[in-house]
């Protein structure tokens, strides 16, 4: 099971790593990363501030298209071009096919986010000349990111199974945006006065997977360390909420006819 | 033990955008394909070929009625492990070298490293792919990913092996290629089975055929006694007869056709042969030729599913009931 896992593992990055669309993205990353030493050096007093804010959004943002783009194509691609009919007449069991698949496209996201981080770093070390503690705490927001795409690339995963590539970005973006303002969503439910409406915005919030707690990038970019609670809680809730994307996935997988 | 068993095998599909419907694809079909045939499914477009195949690699679940396969059921990958299998018109991996795609078919299967770097160079060097083995997949014409769908389907050795319209995209060398891989198969031991809607291939290589249409078996049987039992008519071919032998035997004949001096009387079973050859004999006629025409295995197809609305004939080759799968 393993063996056939790590080998639909290992495919799915080999299929993802020669998408143009990866290259393109990550050239953007780059550059941007990249401007965002031409901004600090104009920008008196602030410029470190500056550089993080712009450099871990760029890897977030750049991540979450990869993520979306290449995630929506994870399974309904190969429904489409049949490629699915000769994996599955294999002694490939579905549930080893979407896990395969799932951990093929994370494992593609942390080696770009890796070369991304790369990028970053050699430009913080170049407005700074040097590189101390502080600047190894934003490795803490970089796996914030990291979390959130996983969570992002299970979403993706369980669009794919259901829809078409099309509608699976856009309900994966849709609620990669309002898994953001989920606190923001709750506290006006609650502030509301209608107990329906404060019903139906803790229903959201708890069933909504929540980016909103993920945003650790300002913090970062102040030089403040995320506390150790968030990282133990942030990576349970990732865990846990991406298992029950993948089981929510492998159930729809199972019955499917192709 | 039986390869594959399939027990009133039926296939709804549901159609429609709004208010889905079913529509039947197979209907209470039941085949017995014994370890070691080359067994050949024939039929229409949309009689239920692929359907019944993906019934039989668990792709698609049965309405009704049961398959086996190795008397597992397709749902259990377990069985998967002895399978092989060519999609119809298939299509694989663009970003991947045919090299890289075997890999990939040979490591889902578990070989080792050494099994797998011989079995696939074998395999290329089989299909005839060995100089292309370094170039990708979106390079290749149909015939060669055709090649390398066959190729693949064997990856295992597998006992029994599936083929989807196997000779489909291939040029007249190439489908010689298939055809005489599939008697190798055979001659190992291997059951086939496969479909197609080329009835030369089928009636160079199976052992039994079913005809399906519409979802239903129209008939199941050895491909021997199909063509064996099944005499049609008798052809007479006549140089320079006179005006008085033709007359003579025009009432024996189903259709008389002159070509320059020659001419072909295609005489009904029914005909006495002795009569005409008689009648012949008396007019001095010269005989060129006399051959009995067996009913080919297109003439059988035709008589199952050339006519949908008609009955099937009361006239069939022996062991070829309709509905009945042996």
């Amino acid at each position: 099971m393993i063996q056939r896992i790590r080998t639909i593992a290992f495919h799915t990055f080999k299929e993802s790593v020669r998408e143009k669309v990866l290259y393109n993205l990550i050239v953007f990353a780059l550059l941007l990363i990249g401007s965002a030493v031409l901004f600090a050096s104009i920008s008196l007093g602030i410029e470190r501030l500056l550089l993080v804010n712009l450099g871990l959004s760029s890897i977030a943002i750049f991540g979450l298209l990869m993520a979306i783009f290449i995630g929506i194509g994870l399974v309904s691609k190969e429904i489409d071009r049949r490629t699915i009919h000769n994996i599955l007449s294999k002694p490939v069991r579905r549930f080893e096919f979407i896990i395969g698949k799932y951990l093929g496209l994370l494992l593609t996201l942390v080696v770009n986010t890796a070369i991304m981080a790369g990028g970053f770093y050699t430009a913080l070390y170049y407005v700074e000349r040097h590189l101390g503690h502080e600047d190894l705490l934003l490795l803490d927001a970089i796996y914030f990111i990291l979390l959130q795409f996983a969570i992002v690339v299970g979403l993706a995963l369980l669009f794919s199974c259901i829809s078409t590539p099309i509608l699976s970005a856009f309900f994966t973006f849709c609620l990669y945006v309002v898994g953001n303002f989920l606190g923001d969503i709750r506290w006006l439910g609650h502030e509301s006065g209608s107990a329906i409406f404060e019903k139906v915005t803790a229903l959201l919030y708890y069933l909504l997977p929540n980016f909103s707690d993920f945003q650790v990038i300002s913090q970062a970019a102040h030089g403040k360390a995320v506390p150790s609670y968030l990282l133990t809680s942030g990576s349970f809730y990732a865990l846990l909420y991406v298992t029950v994307l993948i089981s929510a996935s492998i159930l729809i997988f199972e019955e499917r006819e192709f | 033990m039986l390869a594959i068993e399939t027990i009133e095998l039926t296939k709804d599909y549901r159609v429609g955008f709004w208010r889905k419907r079913p529509q039947r694809a197979l209907e209470r079909l039941s085949l017995e394909v014994e370890v070691g045939e080359v067994f050949g499914l024939l039929g229409p477009n949309g009689a239920g070929k692929t359907t019944t195949l993906k019934i039989l690699l668990g792709l698609a679940f049965p309405t009704a009625g049961a398959a086996r396969v190795f008397e597992r059921d397709p749902r259990d990958v377990s069985a998967h492990q002895n399978i092989g299998y060519l999609p119809e018109n298939p299509s694989f991996y663009d970003h991947l070298t045919a090299q890289e795609f075997m890999t990939y078919a040979a490591s889902i299967f578990g070989l080792s490293d050494r099994a797998r770097s011989r079995q696939v160079g074998l395999l290329l060097e089989r299909v005839g792919l060995t100089d292309s083995r370094n170039h990708p997949l979106r390079k290749f014409s149909k015939g060669m990913i055709q090649r390398l769908g066959i190729a693949q389907a064997l990856i295992n050795d597998p006992d029994l092996i599936f083929l989807d319209e196997p000779m489909s995209g291939l040029d007249p060398v190439g489908r010689r290629e298939v055809r005489n891989l599939i008697l190798q198969l055979k001659e190992k031991g291997k059951t086939i089975f496969f479909s197609t809607h080329i009835l030369s291939d089928a009636e160079t290589l199976c052992d039994r055929v079913a005809i399906l249409d519409h979802g239903k078996l129209q008939g199941c049987g050895e491909l021997r006694e199909i063509l064996e039992v099944g005499l049609s008519s008798t052809e007479i071919v006549l140089e320079k007869p006179n005006r008085d032998v033709i007359v003579a035997l025009e009432p024996f004949a189903s259709s008389i056709v002159r070509t320059g001096n020659r001419v072909l009387l295609t005489l009904g079973v029914e005909s006495d042969l002795t009569e005409v050859l008689a009648e012949v004999v008396r007019s001095k006629a010269k005989l060129i030729s006399l051959n009995p025409v067996r009913m080919s295995l297109e003439d059988y197809f035709m008589e199952r599913v050339g006519d949908n609305d008609a009955p099937p004939p009361g006239k069939a080759a022996a062991g070829m009931e309709p509905g009945k799968g042996e």
